[in-house]
């Protein structure tokens, strides 16, 4: 790919950088307990939790556990992740 | 239409007929008159532009580097203290290859203050990817406007450019100047078309960071299409010479050239000085020419180093000095020269406003012609 | 209205989980929407958004040098008014760029009064030079240039008062917001970014590496500031406040004790006089925004 001039880029590659890699814990969302208040989805410093079911895109998710931390109704558990 | 006007206000009107949409300047002598007078067509609507009175020359460049990234064609101008408060905008703009046109009345830089004359301000900036042109009197540096936002706005140059000319000797001068017509200018000068701007319908990211595994290679780039500029530099000067009469395709210049023995190579409107000892010493028998330099950066070392084939002797005059080694013209003559077993001289001149008279570049050239050079001229030794 | 569900700040980027100025990023371009541009200025957000070809931000963004962002912003908002276009345009810059290195530039272009909005993402401190003090480090915070000593409690000086500053420029709206309001934080936004002349919004956004806390207590650690005093969230329109966040206040303590920078405080021995000293900021904060909700008593 030509380097483009004077630095600059369009939207899109920044998504190449997968940061789930990061991850020593991992939140898990139990959809039973869930109330749909969209609290993690609103504070999560990612935004890599879809609406809806409320998930996180593990590809993205740093692990931090703000979400499970937040979360009104403790439908989110930090899990240690297995490598 | 031949005009009889100060130097400033010439300027100021060729930077009108290019329309610029934005203009952020701050006042510093000697510029104060261009942007003035640039201020009071904006105010009786002669030119359609913003004028930010920015509070200083930092946020000038750096406004103006925000309206060029967002599609408008920009000026400003400074000088001395004002381009050096610059001095991290002018690497970015550069580096962000934006097109933005600045003229700089050159002027000494302190300690101690100087209002006066020399060109350390823009030399100073040679390494930040500007292109650098150099006016001998007012009408060339009017017409240097026109041909910089061409070259600049060229899409394989993408670089900005400072048009120079030696505060009060040319900013503060009556001379005789050949102003454009609007119909003319934007014959010669279209309406700015940057091919990427901030737009909200086509989001870009301009300067990003770069790691060290892309770092080298943008500077590579800027670099290329510094060098490359030569032959936009070429093409835009030869056109407005067909178009205008006045032609500029050069980027260096003979005067009595062709036999001379000892050469001077100078920068700016010292030139004309030079030009009149010539003549007198031509009238003497001696084989002496000029060299001038229009463009310093990209520096033309092909060109000069052609046109200064047939010299025994080559005096640089500089109007600047690199403390703690030479002048800076002389650097870039000796290293174009190099090789070629021609003596090149350099000569610290001008400085601060010292009137560089007649007898001065006699003795340049009776100095040159004794191979003794690397030394200022015109010292008062009684205050030493 | 804002469209909450809009995602304008890419997945990818390198903040620290938990970071509270990646999450005010997402916020801010919820509330600003796709209509905007944006200008950074260097620093940590700078950085982990933007390295070459991977930026993070799918709106128009510029950024230049540290300091110039709201005279970049200026020239920006010229170009669009000379060209007919309505983008608006956003600074989002830290607070060692607006408080400090950056001051001059902001005082021009609220003098001048260009349309646009500020935005200062408050994490009280250089954080990516590796957590120096700033204008806006609170008052005894140790950071590795007002590190706590046997001769010092850390920063010797209270925070600077940016707000009034710029309210004192005349800008018609100022405000303070926090990460642990989202809801407020984005109709903050909104209100400055619709507000025509330059607007000023300053948010609390609590700095997990450079205070010293775990990333999944950066919303718990922002409220606390609220609760304490120790951060006050106020709109001022046209020089006045209008709207103040109210709370039933705690101690000082609470917010302190959770924190590394303010760890001298409590060990190895308990600061008695300084913890009295950072209370009585609070209490100032309390007194002069009238913060503190009155319990009736039984």
């Amino acid at each position: 790919m030509a380097l483009a001039v004077g630095c600059r880029a369009r939207p899109g590659k920044g998504r190449d950088n997968k940061t789930g890699s990061w991850r020593v814990f991992k939140p898990i969302f139990d959809h039973e307990q869930c109330s749909k208040c969209g609290t993690c989805q609103t504070i999560c410093p990612e935004g890599c939790i879809t609406e809806g079911f409320f998930d996180p895109d593990y590809a993205y998710c740093k692990g931090c556990g703000l979400c499970a931390e937040e979360c009104p109704k403790d439908a989110i558990a930090m899990k240690q992740e297995e490598k | 239409m031949l005009e009889i006007t100060e130097g400033s206000m010439a300027v100021a009107d060729a930077v009108r007929l290019c329309r610029p949409q934005v203009v952020a300047a701050y006042p510093i002598t000697p510029q104060t008159h261009i942007v003035e007078a640039l201020a009071e067509m904006v105010a009786n609507g002669k030119l359609d532009a913003d004028y930010i009175t920015v509070e200083s020359e930092f946020s000038a460049l750096s406004a103006c580097l925000g309206a060029s990234a967002a599609g408008s064609r920009t000026y400003s101008a400074t000088t001395s203290q004002g381009l050096a408060l610059m001095f991290e905008v002018c690497f970015n703009v550069a580096g962000m290859r934006l097109p933005i046109i600045m003229t700089i009345a050159n002027r000494a830089l302190g300690a101690p203050l100087s209002i006066w004359n020399d060109q350390q301000d823009s030399i100073s900036l040679r390494d930040s990817g500007w292109l650098q042109f150099y006016a001998e009197d007012n009408q060339e540096a009017t017409d240097l406007h026109y041909i910089a936002y061409r070259v600049a706005e060229n899409p394989a140059v993408q670089l900005p450019a400072f048009v120079c000319f030696d505060g009060f000797i040319l900013s503060h001068t009556y001379e005789p100047v050949d102003m454009l017509s609007q119909a003319d200018a934007d014959r010669y000068l279209p309406k700015y078309a940057p091919t990427e701007r901030l737009d909200a319908a086509d989001p870009i990211s301009f300067g990003m960071y770069a790691t060290p595994e892309y770092y080298l290679e943008f500077r590579y780039e800027t670099d290329k299409a510094l060098k490359e500029a030569k032959s936009a530099i070429h093409a835009a000067g030869k056109e407005f010479g067909e178009m205008f009469g006045r032609d500029y395709s050069a980027m260096v210049e003979g005067y009595q050239l062709e036999d001379a023995e000892t050469v001077i190579v100078a920068m700016g409107s010292i030139c004309g000085t030079v030009k009149d000892t010539i003549d007198e010493l031509r009238k003497e028998g001696k084989k002496v020419g000029l060299l001038k330099i229009r463009v310093f950066r990209p520096f033309p070392s092909e060109d000069l180093a052609k046109a200064l084939k047939g010299a025994k002797h080559v005096a640089v005059l500089d109007k600047n000095i690199s403390l703690g080694a030479k002048g800076a013209v002389a650097l870039e003559v000796k290293d174009a020269l190099y090789g070629s077993g021609i003596p090149v001289y350099d000569y610290i001149i001008g400085l601060g406003g010292r009137d560089v008279q007649k007898k001065d570049i006699r003795e340049v050239v009776a100095l040159a012609e004794k191979g003794k050079g690397d030394q200022f001229i015109g010292l008062r030794k009684e205050v030493l | 209205m804002a469209d909450k569900t809009c995602e304008l700040f890419d997945c990818g980027h390198r903040a620290c989980g938990g970071c509270g100025a990646a999450l005010a990023a997402r916020l801010m371009l919820k509330a600003a929407g796709t209509n905007s541009i944006v200008v950074s200025s260097t620093g940590c957000m700078e950085v982990f958004s933007t390295p070459y070809p991977e930026t993070a931000w799918k709106v128009p963004w510029i950024h230049s040098l540290f300091e110039n962002a709201s005279a970049v912003a200026s020239g920006i908002e010229s170009s669009l008014k000379k060209q007919g276009r309505k983008e608006k345009v956003i600074v989002i810059a830290g607070d060692g760029a607006t408080f400090d290195i950056g001051m001059l530039c902001i005082s021009g272009a609220f003098e001048r009064g260009h349309d646009i909005t500020y935005i200062c993402y408050d994490n009280e401190a250089y954080m990516n030079t590796g957590i120096q003090r700033s204008g806006a480090t609170p008052y005894d915070a140790s950071t590795t240039t007002s590190p706590a000593g046997s001769q010092s409690f850390g920063n010797k000086r209270p925070k600077k008062d940016m707000p009034r500053i710029l309210a004192a420029h005349g800008a018609p709206y100022v405000a303070t917001a926090s990460i642990a309001y989202p809801n407020d934080l984005i109709q903050k936004i909104e209100k400055a970014v619709n507000t025509v002349g330059p607007t000023y919004v300053q948010i609390h956004a609590p700095c997990c590496t450079g205070w010293g806390f775990e990333g999944d207590q950066t919303m718990a650690i922002a409220k606390l500031a609220i609760e304490t005093g120790l951060w006050v969230n106020y709109e001022m329109v046209d020089g006045t406040v209008t709207k103040v966040k109210k709370v039933v206040r705690k101690p000082v303590e609470e917010y302190l004790k959770t924190q590394k920078r303010f760890r001298h405080l409590f060990k190895p021995k308990r600061q008695d006089a300084e913890l009295a000293a950072i209370q009585a900021i609070a209490d100032k904060n309390a007194e002069k925004f009238g913060i503190d909700i009155k319990l009736k008593k039984e």
